[in-house]
């Protein structure tokens, strides 16, 4: 199959098989920020956006992403850097490999909410596995980058 | 395996593709098909039919089969109408991901037994469209098997004042429910919806015809309501849990959802 998706601002031709997901799609062509975690739809690590919402690439169909807009990691360069800094700070970005699907997961709930609470922020990212360490410290840098007491 | 996918123009087409193509499947958001191993030859997928919607009629409000659970949980006009009902019973469904694309009718037409949108919704005076099928009460769809594949267009729920509460209980955050009840009172007397039995949700009639009998409800009334409904109800066992662990529960959850909607 062939669509014309849009990948961080930019029109993309992918190729692909009905039954692929995005994940490997995009993955395929280079977005290597994409990460397989558990393919199951439960740790969030393969988190992008579609259309400014965070949705799992291990289970969206590649074919449903034609006219819809896709950001990666790789689309939103400078916030993710101020994200990944913020978790170093508070010593939680340990192995690091959560930290895409939680990059894009704090964009998405930005676009949402700019002015969460607490609670609104603990579910918004229920779904984000974090293996290293506990979630204190990811809390505690989610609320600086949104400036939110 | 996934062999081939469309996206039709019109439900008519989507029927088309459905009944004439075997081993054809509609999808919601795609994410039960993730986890299964089934070879499917055609995928047809609703996206571009305007099914995505929450609107208001003079008596219902109407939700397209294609909206999002992320959708049903925000929705101002399901608060006002419904309380916190609806928004209660999935937000505790894998994360805020997942909710951004799983759908209600990929929820509803499979009658998945661990569904918690269903177990709310048979609380409430709810319908379904289903194209070819037509209008129905979503309990009778639930209990009748429905003549051949179709396609569920909407589900139409009746406004009415309720009171209400959503009760489950799970293993960690994000999982299926063990169990997972719905008690609501409108000027129609309570209803008592309990799902993940494992078995698809069902109404508990005892029970609400016992609250329905009683001019005051306290926590004795509300126990003993609890306990109708364990015995009229079937409990099975599964990975999640026992038929006994499970009725206990339900004695508990359901106690407390009466006393929720009471208080």
């Amino acid at each position: 199959m062939k669509a014309i998706v849009n990948i961080n601002n930019q029109d993309r031709e992918l190729i692909f098989e009905p039954h692929e997901y995005l994940l490997d799609v995009l993955r395929r062509y280079g977005f290597l920020s994409v990460r397989r975690g558990c393919d199951t739809t439960s740790c969030s690590v393969c988190t992008i956006l579609v259309d400014g919402k965070p949705v799992h690439s291990c289970s969206y169909l590649a074919a449903r992403a034609e006219g819809h807009k896709i950001t990666t990691v790789e689309g939103v360069e400078e916030e993710a850097r101020k994200i990944a800094k913020l978790l170093m700070d508070e010593g939680v970005d340990q192995c690091g490999y959560c930290s895409p699907g939680f990059v894009m997961t704090l964009i998405g709930l930005k676009n949402e909410n700019e002015n969460p609470s607490d609670e609104e922020i603990l579910d918004y990212f229920m779904g984000n596995l974090c293996r290293c360490s506990g979630y204190v410290g990811q809390l505690t840098a989610i609320k600086k980058y949104l400036g939110v007491k | 395996m996934i062999n081939d996918y469309i996206r039709p123009k019109s439900i008519r087409e989507a029927y088309e593709f459905l009944t004439n193509r075997e081993n054809s499947q509609v999808i919601g958001g795609g994410a039960f098909l993730r986890l299964s191993s089934k070879d499917i030859d055609l995928i047809i997928d609703l996206c571009d039919l305007d099914l995505n919607f929450i609107k208001e009629t003079d008596t219902a409000v109407e939700i397209g089969a294609m909206t999002t659970f992320r959708e049903i949980e925000k929705s101002d006009i399901l608060k006002k109408y419904f309380g916190n009902l609806i928004s209660d019973s999935v937000k505790e469904i894998v994360g805020v991901q997942f909710k951004n694309y799983v759908t209600v009718g990929g929820s509803i037409y499979p009658k998945y037994g661990f569904s918690d949108l269903i177990t709310a919704l048979l609380a409430l005076e709810c319908k379904v469209v289903l194209y070819k099928s037509g209008e129905m009460r979503l309990e009778d769809y639930l209990k009748e098997k429905i003549d051949g594949k179709d396609i569920l267009i909407k589900i139409v729920l009746a406004k009415e004042s309720t009171l209400s509460s959503y009760k489950s209980l799970r293993k960690s955050n994000g999982d299926f429910s063990i169990l997972n009840v719905a008690v609501t009172k409108s000027k129609n007397g309570y209803k008592v919806a309990v799902g993940a039995r494992p078995e698809v949700a069902m109404l508990a009639y005892e029970a609400a015809e016992f609250l329905n009998s009683n001019s005051f409800v306290d926590e004795d009334i509300a126990l003993k309501a609890a306990e109708i409904c364990c015995e009229s109800l079937s409990f099975g066992s599964n990975y999640l849990a026992s038929s006994e662990y499970r009725k206990e529960l339900c004695r508990v959850l359901v106690k407390r959802a009466i006393m929720e909607v009471v208080k």
